[in-house]
């Protein structure tokens, strides 16, 4: 089978974030792989070792997002492909979710693509339901195992805050992937010297047929979040018995319960 | 020149450091308190294939160079000294003297299972009364027809008690001119009988990494297990301590950087007189020393890297690093825990760690005293570095990928 694992450069979860001028500056932090895109490419990697197959990983932006290609290939993946086109900058998810289907379909006979839940920069994932719809596949969200691929149809287990629920879709499909699935591998050196030969091509929006995608969404800044006026206060007591009940007193008397 | 680490150093680089920030950094204190080596440690540096790192492929290794061992070093004692001290011992001490001096037999049976992660690899130089007078030692290996029997005991020896081939230096001429031309390098398998080995409890630091003793009583070895000539083990032992003293120098570098992101986290936490302490400028002087320290010690340590990646002797510029780089560790981290006040003195914070493990380094592989004299003797033209019978080989991406 082929698949198609869809990732993104972002800057690392460990960035300073700051605001200025209604725009978010990440400074200098180092640019890495979209931590969830990471489990990502794990579970394309992992379907592949089981099923056969092969991984393309898609990419679209600027130079910088070959860093998360290369990481990716790094990992195992056997090829990359970063849609890089000055045309298609500043895209809302909409817009991407046109370019990354228009990528997944210029690689063709594609049965599966799989995103990371979401990006932790803007963090609306929506992106892989949006590229679906584009695609007009199914959608299954949030899966945290696969449990068989076969005859055309995939059976999997989403990972929900009140259990699991077990289903069955047809292929292709668009899947997002939650960490439960398994923790990703760390690039192999011998995948880093391949990856770090790697020629990746550069796809334009010409190369995709397609003209940039009207964004639908637009922003008109990005506030801080407001200062919280924290003052600490030790609890203090003879006995442990003491210091609980001076503690549940305070919590009572602020009306925090 | 280019200061420039490649795309392939990076991501070596960045994958070392995930895996000990992952696997390593989240347990370390923990077994650093029991006082020992977490079991899961060097198997899993094996199956990553960090234990083969700038082992040629067609031995077993992954084919990078030596500044990726550096680089690899580095990232390792930034999480704790004794996975760096791993890297010392199985491939600085042992593996990279097998791939300089050994046969080609030798390197099929001992280096390939050794870069594979399969074996693991430890050094015996030390002895109870003899260290940096490595002329002292007592040990001795008297041939017998196709053998050579072995006895005397090694100390202070890295991995002791987890390694399955020790790499030991005997007396095998007690008559030689100078004790030094008398001795004779061996590949010790530690299953052979009369090899037994234990490990050293109380030490100052690199509690959570194994040193100990190995004893050999009788221990016989069939000739094919010498590496290298018979009265060469003190030139083999010597450029076994040019690549050891490289990782020594790597990992203090990162120990430096370990000191120095505690304390710039820290200053940036802690308040006193209503500011944070980084406000103060003496805190801000001992941060500035630590980035200094820092980078002086990453371009001495890559040069040497760089100097071995050419194939040239670099005694010099390794010995310069590793003093520089383990007396630099430990004044940042002793500064670490100044900043950090009394919670640096505690366990609740790393510093305290850091600053145990930073003193092991400027003892052993050569003490920094004796580091100055050689410095002093090439700067006074009293040492020069002749050619060795067979020198490292320098690094080839064609041939050490193939």
């Amino acid at each position: 089978m082929k698949i198609v694992v869809c990732v993104k450069q972002v800057p690392d979860s460990a960035a300073a974030i700051v605001v200025e001028d209604g725009k978010v500056n990440w400074g200098d932090a180092p640019i890495v792989i979209n931590p969830w895109d990471e489990y990502a490419v794990e579970a394309a990697l992992q379907l592949t070792e089981k099923y056969g197959g092969d991984v393309v990983a898609l990419s679209m932006g600027g130079d910088k997002a070959k860093e998360a290609l290369k990481h990716a290939l790094a990992m195992g993946c056997s090829e990359a492909i970063l849609i890089n086109d000055p045309e298609l900058a500043e895209m809302d998810a909409s817009g991407a979710a046109k370019v990354l289907a228009a990528g997944i379909q210029k690689v063709g006979d594609v049965e599966m693509a799989i995103f990371g839940k979401q990006a932790i920069d803007n963090d609306t994932g929506v992106t892989p339901a949006m590229t679906a719809r584009v695609l007009g596949w199914p959608m299954i969200s949030l899966i945290s195992a696969v449990e068989n691929i076969a005859d055309g149809s995939i059976k999997a287990k989403r990972f929900m805050e009140e259990g699991n629920q077990i289903f069955e879709s047809k292929l292709p499909a668009v899947a997002s992937i939650v960490k439960d699935y398994s923790d990703p591998r760390y690039p192999s050196f011998m995948g880093i010297r391949k990856a770090s030969r790697a020629e990746i091509p550069n796809l334009t929006a010409g190369d995709l047929g397609i003209s940039k995608p009207e964004n639908k969404v637009k922003w008109f800044g990005v506030d801080n979040p407001p200062v919280r006026d924290i003052t600490n206060e030790k609890i203090e007591g003879e006995t442990p018995e003491e210091i609980a009940a001076n503690l549940v007193s305070k919590i009572m008397e602020e009306k925090v319960l | 020149m280019d200061f420039q680490l490649s795309e392939e150093h990076r991501m070596a680089q960045k994958m070392v450091r995930d895996f000990a920030a992952k696997e390593v950094i989240p347990v370390i204190q923990e077994w650093d308190s029991k006082q020992e080596m977490a079991p899961h440690f060097l198997p899993r540096m094996g199956e990553l294939g960090i234990m083969g790192i700038n082992i040629p492929v067609k031995y077993g290794g992954q084919g990078f160079d030596y500044i990726t061992l550096g680089l690899v070093c580095e990232e390792l004692e930034y999480a704790d000294s004794s996975l760096r001290v791993v890297m010392s011992v199985h491939m600085g001490l042992n593996s990279m003297a097998v791939l300089q001096w050994g046969t080609e037999d030798q390197k099929q049976r001992f280096l390939v299972p050794q870069a594979k992660g399969e074996k693991v690899a430890a050094f015996g130089l030390t002895e109870p009364d003899a260290g940096s007078d490595v002329a002292a030692m007592t040990a001795t290996a008297v041939k017998d027809g196709n053998e050579y029997i072995l006895n005397g005991e090694k100390m202070w020896i890295s991995l002791a008690t987890k390694a399955d081939h020790t790499l030991v230096v005997c007396r095998t001429d007690m008559n030689a001119d100078k004790p030094t031309s008398g001795m004779t390098a061996f590949m010790v398998e530690n299953a052979r009988d009369g090899v037994t080995s234990g490990d050293i409890h109380g030490k100052l630091g690199v509690r959570a990494g194994s040193t100990g003793w190995v004893n050999m009583q009788d221990v016989r070895i069939p000739e094919e297990n010498r590496i290298g000539e018979e009265g060469e083990g003190f030139k083999i032992s010597m450029s076994c301590l040019d690549n050891g003293r490289y990782t020594v120098a790597a990992g203090a570098t990162g120990l430096i950087k370990a000191s120095l992101d505690a304390s710039v986290k820290y200053a940036q936490e802690r308040k006193t007189f209503g500011v944070q302490i980084a406000e103060h400028q003496l805190i801000q002087q001992k941060i500035a020393h630590m980035h200094r320290d820092h980078e002086m010690a990453q371009l001495l340590y890559l040069k040497a890297g760089w100097k071995k990646n050419l194939g040239e002797r670099n005694t010099r510029e390794t010995s310069l690093a590793k003093w520089f780089a383990t007396e630099a560790s430990f004044n940042a981290a002793s500064e670490a825990v100044q900043i950090h006040g009394a919670y640096g003195y505690s366990d609740e914070y790393p510093v305290e760690r850091f600053l145990r493990n930073s003193k092991g380094a400027v003892i052993y592989e050569g003490t920094n005293e004796i580091h100055q004299l050689v410095q002093a003797a090439y700067a006074f033209g009293w040492r020069k570095d002749r050619p060795l019978r067979k020198e490292l080989p320098a690094f080839d991406p064609d041939v050490w990928q193939e």
